[in-house]
């Protein structure tokens, strides 16, 4: 299953889907690096509503894919986990720790134009 | 007793998405809150990648658990790959052998109510937990 | 085993005449029914289907002498008759009233074999009392599932999230959290935070007199999952001795947004939000 990947300026959004398997997440995570080198972007949004489990793999995933994107220079921000699947994930113990969260896409947006101001 | 009893047969990374989709919709069967039908799915998506990641594969039993006055669900996995040879620490909140977080046993310890594991090096592993509808 | 096998044989005649004779036994149950006014929250049509459900449920549960079947049928109608308010005494009521009926054409059948006759009620007995039994255990389970039902909706009514500004809410907790309560807060502010688009909570644990490892755990993970919905948590209120259980279970205070009281944290709850917090204007 592809995640798409839109480009809104310097901002590149990737929109999961409910029933990701390993091997989507390790494309998703190529492909988004790759891009943010290639548009140069400054900012990405994982938006992740869509998804109803999110377990130690996929957690631990989009930690790597914050981390590596801020070598590449850019910021990311998690946004849309649902009260439940939160609840959940911290049950399990995983907090995603130093990665940026927010509310929906609307605020991760929000989020991301004001650490482009104070980045300048 | 159990009526219901649902077998995955988990081999790759596909399975697990299958596995927890079929705990979920039971357990909302049985009448679990949504939230905690994705603790409970949570759990078994734990359960299946360690299958997966150590033992290449094995199955995921999913079951109804009758109690003489409440209602729960029996997650049962079970797999014949090279087992674990200390328990006890493979359930401390961040031992891992693969270089990953070390949550997925001991997380799902505290997602379930009830946990138990019986592992023989050489012969497999088996995890079985329960969650009583509250 | 020999003793089992004529038990069951037994049974089977039983069931057999119990099926034949089912309209005039159902009619004759259902009028001794209204007749002990029982059930009076029912229509009488209500009662003859409801009558009719049970009988043969009844007369199923005698002839595989297994009981599952009727164990669902009497939690799905405790389920559809408490809400009207039949008492567990009725539903006890009716099912002895029947045992009674069926058993009273028993004699009717075989009081010129009576040997016979003793022998059946030997069978019959104790699968009858059975099925009292398990009607009468299901209608009391369903009966305190809707009384933990209500109680939960009271709880949930006793601690609410207030939205004091836009994107600020507050959580002030009193009394006694058990963990059962605090999972419910937690539900609840979680749910809280996204139908309000909150960014900031103050959660208020001023009226908390003492909290367990367990509890104090759940405020953590209440204030972790709070920030992955993209809230940030200031809790005011801390006493020392809760202090004391989180460093106990290993809680870095100084990662833990928190404030001495509630009017400290929603000021910092309104700098965080960008407000500016005015000081009054010094008189001159
Ligand atoms: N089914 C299994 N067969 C063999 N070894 C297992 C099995 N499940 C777990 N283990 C061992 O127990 C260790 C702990 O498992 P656990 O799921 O807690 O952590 P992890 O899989 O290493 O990391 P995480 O689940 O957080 O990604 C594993 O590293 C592995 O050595
Ligand atoms: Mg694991």
């Amino acid at each position: 299953m592809e995640v798409p990947i839109l480009k809104q300026g310097a901002v590149l959004i990737a929109t999961f889907q409910a029933a990701l398997s390993d091997a989507d997440l390790n494309h998703l995570r190529s492909a988004l690096v790759q891009q943010v080198v290639r548009f140069r972007s400054r900012g990405v949004i994982v938006d992740v509503t869509a998804m109803d489990v999110m377990d130690s793999f996929a957690s631990r995933t989009l930690r790597e894919i914050a981390h590596i994107i801020r070598l590449r220079g850019a910021e990311t921000v998690i946004v849309g986990i649902q009260p439940e699947v939160a609840f959940a994930m911290v049950q399990l113990g995983l907090t995603l720790e130093g990665v940026a969260t927010a509310l929906d896409l609307e605020e991760g947006l929000a989020y991301l134009n004001q650490k482009f101001k104070t980045m300048k | 007793m159990s009526r219901v009893e649902i077998r995955v047969t988990i081999s790759s990374d596909q399975d697990i998405v299958v596995a927890r989709q079929k705990g979920r919709s039971l357990a909302l069967e049985l009448g679990f809150s949504s939230g905690d039908a994705t603790l409970i799915a949570t759990a078994i998506s734990e359960l299946a990648r360690n299958i997966v990641s150590y033992a290449g594969s094995g199955q995921i039993a999913l079951k109804d658990l009758q109690g003489s006055t409440r209602v729960g669900i029996t997650v049962t996995a079970s797999d014949t790959g090279p087992g674990i040879p200390n328990v006890s620490q493979a359930l401390r909140d961040g031992f891992s052998t693969s270089g990953s977080l070390g949550l997925g046993l001991p997380g799902v310890r505290r997602l379930m109510d009830e946990f138990e594991i019986d592992s023989k090096p050489g012969q497999g592993t088996r995890v079985v937990v329960k969650k009583w509808r509250p | 085993m020999a003793k089992r096998d004529e038990s069951s044989e037994l049974l089977r005649e039983l069931v057999a005449h119990l099926r034949q004779n089912r309209t005039q036994l159902r009619e004759e149950w259902v009028g001794r029914i209204s007749e002990t006014r029982l059930l009076t929250a029912m229509t009488k049509e209500e009662i003859f289907a409801e009558a009719t459900s049970v009988y043969d449920s009844y007369v199923e549960a005698l002839e595989t002498e297994t009981f599952e079947a009727l164990q669902a049928y009497a939690r799905n109608l405790s389920e559809r008759i408490i809400p009207r308010g039949v008492e567990t005494h009725e539903v006890v009521g009716i099912v002895l009233l029947l045992r009674d009926v069926l058993a009273r054409s028993l004699f009717a059948k075989y009081q010129t074999d009576f040997k016979k006759l003793n022998r059946i009620l030997d069978a019959y007995e104790p699968a009858a009392n059975r099925i009292a039994n398990t009607v009468a255990v299901g209608f009391v389970q369903e009966r305190e599932r809707v009384i933990r039902q209500q109680q939960e909706a009271i709880r949930e009514l006793s601690t609410p999230v207030l939205q004091v500004r836009e994107r600020l809410l507050i959580l002030p907790i009193i009394g006694v959290i058990d963990p059962q309560r605090a999972r419910q807060l937690t539900e609840q502010l979680l749910r809280g935070i996204r139908t309000n688009r909150a960014k900031v909570v103050v959660i208020d644990i001023t009226g908390v007199a003492a909290m367990d490892v367990t509890v104090a755990n759940h405020l953590v993970q209440t204030v972790e999952a709070s920030r992955l919905l993209g809230a940030t948590v200031i809790v005011t209120g801390l006493s020392p001795e809760i202090a004391q259980t989180l460093v106990t279970i290993g809680v870095d205070l100084g990662k833990m947004n928190t404030v001495g009281d509630l009017q400290g944290g929603i000021e910092q709850a309104e700098r965080l939000l960008g407000y500016k917090v005015m000081a009054l204007a010094e008189p001159n």
